[in-house]
């Protein structure tokens, strides 16, 4: 990957630096939507090492970032207008919160890379800042014992470095806390969309060759028809579950995300199957209900995954029933379909 | 905003107030202000709203806090169990795309 990122080089305490630019340029928006959109997400980095911001200093602050180009980007723009240095972690293109949670953003990690970089030369101060949800895999304390540098946790999101390092380092309860507000749940939309990947071709695809299944053989104009209508339905239940629920998260009732999703996918499923399903039976009907509610219910328990606020016990505890139940109603709904091709 | 809060009575996230001295550090690193700081020792206070990441336990000195920590994310169980390990979501191995 170019580094346009990088405005020239300077020389330091330990050797030349590249000073990077703290002004997202065009090709760093158009990537950013690139990989909102899964385009290349898992190979998006950044060399990890240490980095200048602004005209730094033995006495500028060193900030801890991801190598993850999402997350160096962020950082880097929110450092906008202050001297600073920026260490960046291996954590093999992973955020900071899931590469915390996996480790890679870790003690070890850091440690390792205070050695590296010979960080105690490059300042005469020893303290080093971290964006607060690497607490999940770095030990403020363990840093301390084997480095002698001090941990000092900053604010969940870069855009609060400014007023962070204005009050004197300490974040303020507002800052410490996570949030999932609708546009954080909206800017997840794409990668929840993409989540599907092949089998968004392949189940349609299935569906379009068994509509035309019937007690006569099989029909050309049926498998269009009957097919067509099918990945309408699909296409709604997947809508329901990736982008609804996620949407209104807060305002749908019950705290389980199956239940959630289960809701919106039988509210736009009903409305989709009135407005269309003049013609089906019962049976046809039945039969999407099941299939639309667990897809729209499972797509929605997966959206646990990019929430800020469940646990894992809580959603074992949530998969334990939901999961068997959406697996079921599927069957059933599959099987009800087929067999009402034949009526 | 409407807080948005999970299942009740789940979390597996326990203090020993005991070996506490109070040096804050759950508070600074809580995402959902779990914790707060009473007559020199740290209490839970809103534990339901716990989301089991671990950071607290992760800096305690004093070793006061456990929590089974790990991803609350349903397709992170399901790779476990299909797998047969912990919950994980192991995006860089499988080169599917999550978190």
């Amino acid at each position: 990957m170019t580094k346009h990122y990088v405005t020239d080089v300077i020389g330091t305490a330990i050797g030349s630096v590249e000073r990077v630019s703290t002004v997202w340029s065009r090709l760093d928006i158009l990537q950013t939507i690139r990989v909102r959109w899964s385009i290349g997400r898992m190979n998006y980095l950044v060399t990890p090492g240490v980095y200048a911001v602004g005209k730094p200093d033995a006495d500028s602050n060193i900030f801890i970032s991801a190598n993850f180009k999402l997350s160096f980007d962020h950082l880097r723009r929110a450092l906008h207008g202050i001297n600073a240095w920026i260490l960046v972690l291996d954590t093999k293109g992973i955020n900071v919160w899931c590469a915390a949670g996996k480790g890679t953003f870790g003690t070890k990690e850091l440690v390792h890379r205070i050695s590296e970089h010979h960080i105690s030369q490059l300042v005469n101060h020893k303290k080093l800042i971290l964006p607060q949800l690497g607490a999940v895999g770095v030990s403020a304390f363990e840093v301390k014992d084997q480095t002698g540098f001090k941990v000092i946790y900053g604010p969940v999101e870069a855009r609060d470095i400014k007023p962070f390092v204005g009050t004197g380092m300490e974040a303020t309860p507002a800052m410490r806390k996570i949030n999932f507000t609708m546009i954080d749940r909206l800017k997840l939309i794409p990668v929840e969309l993409s989540y599907g990947r092949y089998y968004l071709l392949l189940i349609p695809a299935i569906f379009f060759i068994l509509s035309g299944l019937n007690i006569h053989g099989y029909s050309v104009d049926a498998a269009w028809q009957i097919g067509g209508i099918s990945v309408l339905y699909l296409l709604v239940a997947y809508l329901s579950g990736c982008v609804i629920t996620p949407m209104l998260l807060p305002w749908i009732p019950f705290r389980r995300f199956s239940v959630k999703g289960l809701i919106i996918g039988w509210i736009l499923g009903g409305v989709v199957l009135y407005l269309t399903g003049s013609l089906l039976t019962i049976f046809e009907i039945i039969s999407w209900l099941l299939m639309m509610g667990s897809l729209s219910s499972f797509l929605a328990m997966n959206f646990t995954g990019s929430s800020t606020f469940t646990s894992l016990s809580g959603v074992q505890k949530e998969m334990k029933l939901s999961l068997p139940l959406q697996i079921i109603a599927t069957g059933i709904g599959i099987i009800g379909w087929i067999i009402t091709r034949f009526i | 905003m409407i807080e948005l809060k999970y299942l009740k009575n789940v979390v597996t996230l326990q203090l020993d107030q005991q070996k506490c001295n109070a040096c804050r550090m759950c508070v600074l690193v809580c995402p959902h202000e779990v914790f707060e700081i009473k007559d020199k020792k740290a209490h839970i206070i809103r534990k339901d709203l716990c989301m089991e990441c671990g950071a607290c336990e992760k800096n305690c000195s004093e070793g006061a806090i456990s929590v089974k920590s790990g991803v609350g994310c349903a397709a992170g169980i399901i790779n476990g169990l299909l797998r047969g390990t912990e919950p994980t979501c192991d995006c860089s191995s499988s080169g599917s795309v999550c978190c």
